[in-house]
Parts: structure tokens; C-alpha cells; sequence
């Protein structure tokens, strides 16, 4: 395989099996309107937002219905028609209650409010575009949901050169950006030049995995015929490509500096999702309120990748997909390598929800535990070139200032090191640990001081 | 364990009386009902194939051929010698599992590997009892003592064999022809291994014969081919770190060579050297032993330079024709330190 030999990747890394043949020839199907709809006020990284709406009040499709006077924040809203019927605490995906709107559907009617969109947005000045991504509520669609705009105004020493679009989709078992890629080439393609537009470069790159050849090939007949000056750049399949300082590595061969950002590089990372967003949002003036997202896994009776509004509740959407088989034993929200276990099925999906992965039970190894055996192949997989086994060791023993040493705040929290571990080792699960006592040692120290 | 004995404990609790808790009402509470509950764990919530058990019996899988040679060369004394030394370690391991209140951990294979490799290690007419000495002691003080799999310091064979040389020299160092060598036909039973011929009385051995394994020798150091077969099947299969074997074999070659071109007289060639004595078997089965060696790429290297190296000096300058088993066990003691110092650059880190 001279062909596969030559393609970017980054160093290290893993290769779990894929499952994506379960719905990757699926095209994406629209969920009809939920009956409710529990919208989380924390969608994002950065500040919550303050709800705008009360118990009572009437909402349409798209109002924004809660926003922060944070920078690092984005607004919320509303994704069906219907009357707010509490503004209170619910389960979120990621295992606390957190405050949620939850609406109630009104009727049959989908009456959007629509954003104040510029005829071409091509001619618009970039800071009317910015700020339509910024009232268009979007944020990074990949996992992380990072607010865009943020990405969108660097800071002014740190020039951008370089705008990558993320298509690796890495994760097992999700689907949607694949389905995304060949659904909707045209206006991802377009997103992406708009958010290029905005940063005020030319060198712009699509990286995608090589499992997708489809997606490759519609890219790159899609970049021709809209006379796009982009970059196809097919890559090694591997995980996790889809981190942002993997992928940069990969299309790039720039390294992101330990403890910074890819803006110390001069690239701008975004997902397939969320340029498609970006161009709903500036040019059809709809906000982020629906997304595609891959509802899989042995434990789904039909496997599929579906349209949902944010906020649909998980069970709407595995209903959708025939329901769950008896044996049901785990339900993620996203891949099975970051994925956030759930408990039950009342979480509502939220902006960055970009599968739900149900497992069977007899999928789940129970495998006993070995002490650790020095064998270092959590060493040989970290993408980040750490040394997994040593900072979990220290963390466990509570030596934080020494899981310092030992870059606890430089991992990515991939999981490829508790993957490839033969002792079955926790090892993200105690890095986790480390992280939040390491931190409370430096505000306590700080404190002191 | 654990979890019976809460279950047993429970019920023996004094009642407390249980205040009844009113649901509270949950608005979903009829739209959905409630699944059997889920199984939480943290991410990531895939695991690939490969477990610790997995990876020992692939070791013993790779040390067959070598034991196959051993019994072709030595008969029943190979014979005798294994199964004593492998059935020493497996009861002493289950001994301490059942002192330590664990439960048995003789399935993982790692005691096996001990027991054979200890065995292979011995000369072929030492006592069956001698060996059976050397596990028990490899299996407690070497492993046990340590905190068990994963913990020991020195590699538990080693440190056996050790033990069994400082009690035992004389019979330690006793060598026999293999009863298919010509030799063996003669009326002295007993031989001098290459190395020793040659530290001692300067002759020199035929390359074939270190090679094919017809020469004197521990039970599986001799047959430097079989070594080597199941030595490429570990790296092959990643169940050992190339560079330890690369690094060790590649040390030994230029520090000896260094010499051997300096006064070609006195000391002996770099190949010789490679294929005698118990050096392949150490570079690829003992040296690359996971918990005594070091976790790092970087680590690894030094680890391998540092063993040849101080093998050769032993060789050469040592009272003692052989040096392998010293050169390791010095090494993982370094281990440790090697480890600290060696901490891979993290992704995008300049070192200032």
C-alpha cells in the first residue's frame, strides 16, 4: 500500500475497531418534533447563561431564550414552538442537574424568529458575519463545544495563517460528520469559507480520515466546481486525529506548544458540523438548533444518524432509531473512547450531543484488574507523549505537584492509554483525578499566598 | 471478596426504622419509564484485546522452541530440571496467594515463566531439588516480597539464579556436553562451557556449534537459534521492547569489538561473544522482562548499553566466565532512576 504509506498522521496513537458500517451508508432522517424539549443553560465551555424567559411565556423556533454578557459564552435558543413550562433543574448528560428550559410543543407549528442575515454574505463586512455566529448560538459541534466566535477573534499577536476543517469523525461508532460531508458538501464548504472570511485568510484544509473515501472524493469535486482555493487533505486513519493538536500535526506538521492553544501555530480548527452551522446561521438566519447526530451501537434496534432540535431527550431519539434491545447494559453520550456514560435516558441531547452509543451487555468485558506491569504501552500510544502509567500511579498516591512534572495538564484525556492497557488499569479515570486535585492545590496555594 | 462480605454484613445491621420518602413528582415520570439500570464507568469505555495473561503465555509460547532444544540436547536431566523448577514456582505462588488472603493469581502465567526460565538458566546436571530451591526462592523473595506481579525490582529468574550460584558454586558451574555431542562418548562427562574454554584455557569454540546449541552450556542457552526464533516472535508481536535486545546484542558487539581490535590475541571476537554463553536468551527473555526494565523508548536504550556493556567487562575481566545474569540484575536496579530521568518531551514541550 504505497498509497496509505505516503498519508498524513500524527506519531503514536491507536486502532480500535471502527463499527462505523453500522450507519455510515444511512443518509440522515429528521426526527419529528419532540413533544418537549429540556434546553441546559451550560451548552458549552465558558459561562452559563441567564435564562430571558420565565415559566409561561410563549417561544418560538430560534428565539434566544437565555444568553450571558460573558466573552466566552453563547446564546440559547429556543428549538421547537411552544410554551416554557419550568426553568428549573434537570439531569444533564454530564451526570449533575443543572438548570434547563423545558418547553412544551404547541400545536403543529414550527414558527421560526429568524436572525437579521445580509443579502450575500460575501459582500457582508466580516464583523456583521462574526456577530451572526456569535448570536447564531454556535459553538464547536465536535465534543468540546468551545463558542466560535471566540475562535473567530483572536487575539491581534497571534496572526492566523491556516484554517483547518476537522472531518476526521476518529470516534467508534459515530457517523454523523461522515453523513454531514456527503449530505451537505456544498454548505459546509461555504461555512467554512465564511468563518475564513472572518479570520481574513486564504489556506484552508479539510482534513478527513481515508476510511472515508466518499466524503474525500464529494469534497474534492465540491472545492472544483465552487472554484474554492481548499486543500483536500486525506489522512491515515487514526486515533485520536480528530484532537485538535493531532490534526494540526497531521495536515500541518506544526506542534501545537505544550499548554497552548493552535493559535500559537496559527490555525484556527473547526468541525464539519460546525461550519455547517456557521452557514445556516449567516446565510438561512437559522440559529444552532438542530444537528445531526449518530444514534448506533448493538444495543439500537435500527441504527441511524438523525436530525434532532437540542434538547430532544435521549430516549426520543433512541425511540426513533426502533428503541433499545432488552440487554441494554451502557449508553454513551458520544464515541465509546470520550464518551459520557449515561444513567438514564431523560438527558436531553445538547449542541455538542454527536452520537448516542448503546452497548449490550454482552459487549461490556468484565475483565479482572493486574497491577500494573511496566509493559509501557500506554507510553508508545500517547499522543501527547506522555507517561500514563506513572502520572495515574502519582495521582492515586496523591503526589499532585509531581503529576505536574509529569504534564497531568498536557493530556487530552483520549483514552488510548486505558485502551491499549493489558492490566486493565484506569488510568484516564485517575489522570481525571489528578487534574481536579492538582488544581486545588494552586488555588489553595495561591490562597495562602 | 469485598463485595460478599458487605452483602453478608448488611442484614446483620441493627433495622433502622426507614422514614418513608415521598416521590417527588416528576412531571416525565409517565412519559418515560424507567430502564434497567445502566452500567456507569468512566471513559474510554472500549478496551483492546490484549491482558496481562495474554501477554505471559505468549512468552512461554516464544520460550518453546528453546525448551524443545534443551530436551533434544539433555534429555531427561532438561526433563527433571524444568518440571521441578516450573512446579516449584507455581506451588510457592499459590503458598503466598493463599498467605496473602488473595485469590490465586497462578493462571496469569507469570510464575510459569519464572519457573522455565530459571530452569532453562541451570546447568544441565544440577539436583532437580537444587532448582525446586532456586524457584521457591525466585517465586518469594524475588516477586513476593517485593508486593508480587508487578512490583519486584530484580527479575525473579535472575535473582533465583543467583541465589542458587552464591549457595551452590561448584555445581553451578559444572558443565555437560549435550549427550548428542561426540563428546559426550568420552569418558569425562563434564565440560567447560565456550566462554569458560576460553577465559581459561584460551580455546576457542566453532561458531556453528554456539549457533545450533552442541556445544556445553546451561539447559536453554546453547541453541542460539531457537533463542533467537522465539525472540523475534516477542518483537514481532510487541510483547517485548525491540530496542532493549537490539541495544544489548549491539553493545556487547562494539564493546567487545573495541578490544578484540585492539589485541585480537587476547580477547575474542565480537561474534563469538553475541552467540555465547547465556547472552541471547538474556537480551531477548530477560532483559526485556516488562516489570524489571524501564517504561521509556529513551530508558530502554540506556537500560540494553548499559547491560552489554557491563556484560563484556564481567567477561573479560570478571572472575567469572559469564556475565549475563550480573549485568541484568545491575541494570534493574537502575531501573528506577533510569526511568525518573528519562521522561519523554511532551507533545510541543521545549526543554529550556
Amino acid at each position: 500500500m504505497s498509497d496509505s504509506a505516503q498519508l498524513r498522521t500524527f506519531r503514536r496513537g491507536i486502532h480500535p475497531d471502527e463499527y462505523k458500517n453500522l450507519t455510515c451508508h444511512l443518509p440522515s432522517q429528521t426526527l419529528p418534533l419532540p413533544d418537549e424539549v429540556f434546553i441546559a443553560l451550560q451548552q458549552h465551555i465558558g459561562a452559563p447563561c441567564e435564562a430571558l424567559v420565565a415559566k409561561g411565556d410563549k417561544v418560538k423556533t430560534g428565539q434566544k431564550i437565555a444568553d450571558s454578557a460573558a466573552f466566552v459564552s453563547s446564546p440559547i435558543h429556543a428549538s421547537i414552538t411552544g410554551t416554557v413550562a419550568a426553568v428549573t433543574s434537570f439531569p444533564h448528560p454530564l451526570g449533575a442537574k443543572v438548570p434547563m428550559i423545558h418547553i412544551k410543543r404547541d400545536g403543529d407549528e414550527d414558527d421560526w424568529e429568524l436572525l437579521d442575515t445580509p443579502e450575500h454574505w460575501e459582500a457582508a463586512p466580516k464583523e456583521v458575519l462574526a456577530k451572526l455566529v456569535r448570536e447564531g448560538g454556535i459553538v464547536g459541534l465536535g465534543g468540546a463545544a468551545f463558542p466560535t466566535h471566540v475562535k473567530m477573534s483572536p487575539p491581534a499577536d497571534k496572526p492566523i495563517d491556516h484554517f483547518i476543517l476537522n472531518g476526521c469523525e476518529c470516534e467508534p461508532f459515530l457517523t454523523c460528520d461522515h453523513r454531514n460531508m456527503l449530505e451537505d458538501t456544498d454548505r459546509i464548504l461555504k461555512g467554512m469559507a465564511i468563518m475564513m472570511k472572518i479570520l481574513g485568510i486564504e489556506n484552508g484544509i479539510v482534513g478527513i480520515e481515508d476510511n472515508k473515501a466518499d466524503a474525500i472524493a464529494a469534497m474534492e469535486a465540491r472545492v472544483t466546481a465552487l472554484k474554492l482555493n481548499f486543500k483536500v487533505q486525506p489522512l491515515k486513519v487514526k486515533y485520536p486525529q480528530g484532537a485538535e493538536k493531532m490534526l494540526i500535526d497531521a495536515a500541518l506538521g506544526r506542534k501545537v506548544p505544550a499548554g497552548g492553544l493552535p493559535m500559537d501555530v496559527g490555525v484556527v480548527v473547526n468541525n464539519i458540523a460546525t461550519a455547517l452551522a456557521v452557514y445556516e446561521a449567516v446565510v438561512d438566519g437559522k440559529p444552532l438548533i438542530q444537528r445531526m447526530l449518530t444514534v448506533t451501537g448493538d444495543a439500537v434496534q435500527k441504527p441511524g444518524n438523525i436530525n434532532a432540535r437540542v434538547g430532544t431527550p435521549f430516549q426520543d431519539c433512541v425511540d426513533a432509531c426502533g428503541g433499545l434491545k432488552d440487554d441494554t447494559a451502557q449508553v454513551f453520550m458520544g464515541g465509546p473512547m470520550m464518551g459520557l456514560v449515561q444513567y438514564d435516558l431523560h438527558v436531553p441531547t445538547l449542541k455538542a450531543t454527536s452520537g448516542i452509543v448503546c452497548m449490550q451487555a454482552s459487549q461490556i468485558k468484565n475483565t479482572r484488574h493486574y497491577p500494573c506491569i511496566q509493559c509501557g504501552s500506554c507510553v508508545s500510544v500517547c499522543p501527547m507523549n506522555l507517561v500514563p502509567t506513572r502520572i495515574s500511579r502519582l495521582a492515586e498516591t496523591g503526589k499532585y505537584e509531581d503529576c505536574k512534572e509529569w504534564g497531568i495538564f498536557n493530556c487530552i484525556e483520549c483514552g488510548s492509554c486505558a485502551f491499549v492497557c493489558p492490566s486493565g488499569i484506569p488510568l484516564v479515570q485517575w489522570i481525571r483525578v489528578g487534574k481536579v486535585k492538582a488544581t486545588e492545590q494552586q488555588q489553595k496555594l495561591k490562597a495562602q499566598v | 471478596m469485598t463485595e460478599e462480605n458487605l452483602s453478608q454484613a448488611q442484614p446483620e445491621q441493627p433495622e433502622k426504622p426507614i422514614k418513608p420518602v415521598k416521590p417527588k413528582k416528576d412531571p416525565r415520570a409517565k412519559l418515560y419509564k424507567p430502564e434497567t439500570p445502566l452500567i456507569l464507568s468512566s471513559s474510554p469505555h472500549f478496551h483492546s484485546p490484549n491482558t496481562v495473561p495474554k501477554i505471559m503465555w505468549n512468552v512461554i509460547f516464544a520460550l518453546v522452541p528453546t525448551t524443545i532444544m534443551a530436551l533434544y540436547y539433555f534429555h531427561w536431566s532438561g526433563v527433571g530440571l524444568i518440571l521441578s523448577s516450573v512446579i516449584a514456582a507455581l506451588a510457592s505462588e499459590m503458598i503466598v496467594n493463599r498467605i496473602k488472603g488473595e485469590s490465586f493469581t497462578v493462571g496469569d502465567g507469570s510464575a510459569a515463566i519464572t519457573g522455565l526460565l530459571l530452569a532453562l538458566t541451570l546447568p544441565p546436571t544440577f539436583s532437580m531439588g537444587g532448582a525446586a530451591l532456586g524457584s521457591v526462592f525466585a517465586i518469594i523473595v524475588g516477586k513476593h516480597v517485593f508486593g508480587g506481579l508487578g512490583y519486584n525490582v530484580f527479575n525473579p529468574a535472575l535473582l533465583g539464579r543467583a541465589f542458587l550460584q552464591a549457595s551452590f558454586p561448584v555445581p553451578m558451574t559444572t558443565w555437560a556436553w549435550p549427550l548428542t555431542a561426540k563428546y559426550a562418548e568420552v569418558d569425562g562427562i563434564t565440560a567447560a562451557t565456550p566462554l569458560g574454554l576460553f577465559k581459561f584455557e584460551h580455546v576457542n569454540s566453532a561458531l556453528h556449534g554456539l549457533i545450533y546449541g552442541n556445544i556445553g552450556g546451561s539447559l536453554g542457552e546453547t541453541s542460539a537459534i531457537a533463542i533467537l526464533v522465539g525472540g523475534i516472535y516477542l518483537l514481532i508481536r510487541k510483547y517485548a521492547d525491540w530496542r532493549i535486545p537490539v541495544s544489548f546484542l549491539l553493545s556487547v558487539f562494539v564493546v567487545s569489538g573495541i578490544f578484540w581490535l585492539i589485541s585480537p590475541d587476547v580477547y575474542p571476537s565480537p561474534v563469538f561473544h553475541l552467540f555465547s554463553g547465556g547472552l541471547m536468551l538474556g537480551a531477548f527473555f530477560m532483559a526485556t522482562d516488562m516489570v524489571s526494565s524501564p517504561i521509556t523508548s529513551k530508558g530502554s536504550w540506556i537500560f540494553g548499553v548499559g547491560c552489554g556493556f557491563v556484560l563484556v567487562i564481567i567477561r573479560l575481566f570478571g572472575g567469572l566466565p559469564e556475565g549475563v545474569m550480573y549485568s541484568i540484575l545491575l541494570m534493574n536496579a537502575f531501573t528506577p532512576l533510569i526511568n525518573r530521568y528519562t521522561r519523554p518531551d511532551f507533545f510541543g514541550e521545549v526543554r529550556a
